[in-house]
């Protein structure tokens, strides 16, 4: 039987859009260190339940990494202190006994709060619509490998498309930019032949989008690159800037 | 699209950033490497000095772009920084770097106000040196010496005098030193801005801007220093 931890959480309440928020502190007597760090949230929310109080929002669905749907920000750090792991992969057994943690939502003017945790990401939605997608009609589904790319690129491209879309860029962002997320998929579609007809206008419109939504500028602190649960580099935005400037180019 | 308005863009401010920056950084270098001529004596020092002010219209040409870049470079960093502002009208409680691979550091956390005290001091060292005594509208024949028969402005007796005193030596070593923070993100930055990057290289180029940042700055401080203790 695993050892129960006593941990001490303050936590941001904002009961809506534009409601005041503040810190609140609560105390999980019995945590263990198999729960997973959402699973400590759910202990929390079914003692505050318990107790005749408004359980935490927060978003999650997969629990496994892979939907991007979870994330807050931990002790400072957008998904906690373990790199290339969404806070949903993030364990128990990282923390120990008496431990107090902050948790605060991303807090950016293209996210803006909905309740608690819980950040409003449409503003990605309109990214990708902008242009993060390609418009062939593609048919049937071809041969696997009717269309040949050479094996760099495809590799190249495969990290880039790993984006689960999570915000955790924007979130640890000193400047609040979305650069990582849209040149993520800037830089996998430029990748391939697929993506080549629509690059120019697809670079153009998504850059103009990111701004629209009220992203701060990159600064190149590549602040992103250590918290994004993929591990996406920043090359993707050295790779936005070049197609920029060459979609510029006539 | 105009043409202002993708200069204006998220990566057209980082474009014009990048390659402002890295032009200054070469203008700083040379001149650096012009302020070590002093080791050689006062002479060559205003033989060099007189030589510049000699090139007329390239000089202008050259003083005129060096304007332009200077203002694109802070106006930009003044508007990336007031962009952040607004992308994050409320701040953290807790803040914290996840650690490598950011390249996060006080450095690059403090680039507008490093800026900001260099743009001052380079007002204040225009007005000290530039149009300082001896120099255009400040006609002063105490400040005039004649080498091999050509009458030339005695920068090296001015640069002397200033350098004597100590507020102005430690002061002026304070700056260079904010310089090379100021450069120990700014190269590499500049760089990654311009899209030069493979990610196999950023560490080993990171490593190469903080020296480039900290050889300016040392090559600045050095003849100040041995000016103040009387080794020159
Ligand atoms: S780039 Fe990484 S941190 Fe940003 S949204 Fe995609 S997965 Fe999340
Ligand atoms: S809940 Fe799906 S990634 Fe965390």
């Amino acid at each position: 039987m695993a050892n129960s931890m006593n941990i001490t959480l303050k936590v941001w309440r904002q009961a809506g859009p534009d409601a005041q928020g503040g810190f609140e502190t609560y105390v999980v007597p019995d945590a263990n260190e198999h729960m997973s760090f959402l699973e400590l949230l759910d202990v929390l929310n079914e003692q505050l339940i318990k107790e005749g109080k408004d359980p935490v929002e927060f978003d999650h669905d997969c629990r496994e990494g892979i939907c991007g749907s979870c994330g807050v920000v931990i002790d400072g750090m957008a998904h906690g202190p373990q790199q290339r792991t969404a806070c949903c992969q993030l364990h128990m057994r990282h923390y120990k006994d008496g431990d107090t943690i902050v948790i605060e939502p991303w807090r950016a003017e293209g996210f803006p709060i909905i309740k608690d945790l819980v950040v409003d990401r449409s503003a990605f939605d309109r990214i990708i619509a902008a242009g993060g997608y390609i418009s062939a009609n593609t048919g049937a589904a071809q041969d696997a490998n009717a269309l040949p790319i050479a094996k760099y690129n495809a590799d190249l491209a495969m990290d880039y498309a790993t984006c689960i879309g999570c915000g955790a860029c924007v979130a640890a962002c000193p400047n609040a930019s979305a650069s990582l997320f849209t040149a993520a998929k800037i830089a996998q579609l430029s990748l391939l032949p697929q993506g080549d007809p629509e690059r120019k206008t697809r670079v153009r419109n998504m850059v103009d989008q990111m701004d629209k939504e009220g992203f701060g500028d990159c600064s190149n602190h590549a602040e992103c690159e250590a918290v994004c649960p993929k591990g996406i580099s920043i090359s993707s935005i050295a790779i936005m800037r070049r197609e920029y400037v060459k979609a510029l180019a006539d | 699209m105009s043409l202002t308005s993708h200069l204006n863009s998220p990566i057209g401010k980082k474009l014009v950033t990048g390659v402002t920056g890295l032009g200054l950084t070469f203008f700083v270098l040379m001149h650096m490497i012009g302020n070590l001529s002093m080791f050689s004596g006062d002479d060559a020092y205003n033989l060099y000095a007189h030589f510049l002010m000699s090139l007329g219209p390239l000089l202008y040409a050259v003083e005129l772009g060096l304007v332009v870049f200077f203002l694109a470079h802070a106006i930009n960093g003044v508007k990336i920084w007031m962009g952040k502002r607004k992308a994050r009208p409320q701040g953290y409680k807790v803040y914290k770097s996840a650690g490598k691979p950011s390249m996060q550091s006080s450095s690059s956390r403090s680039m507008i106000i490093t800026g900001i005290i260099l743009l001052v001091f380079l007002v204040f060292h225009l007005i000290s040196f530039k149009f300082g005594p001896g120099g255009p509208g400040n006609g002063d024949p105490a400040y005039l010496t004649t080498i091999d028969g050509v009458e030339m402005r005695d920068l090296a007796k001015l640069v002397r005098e200033k350098f004597a005193t100590g507020w102005y030596t430690w002061g002026y070593t304070a700056i260079m030193l904010l310089l090379v923070v100021h450069l120990r993100h700014g190269v590499w930055s500049a760089l990654q801005s311009l899209g030069a990057m493979r990610p196999s290289l950023s560490p080993a180029i990171y490593t190469i801007g903080g020296l480039i940042g900290l050889g300016i700055g040392l090559g600045f401080i050095v003849m100040p220093l041995a000016l103040y203790f009387g080794m020159i």
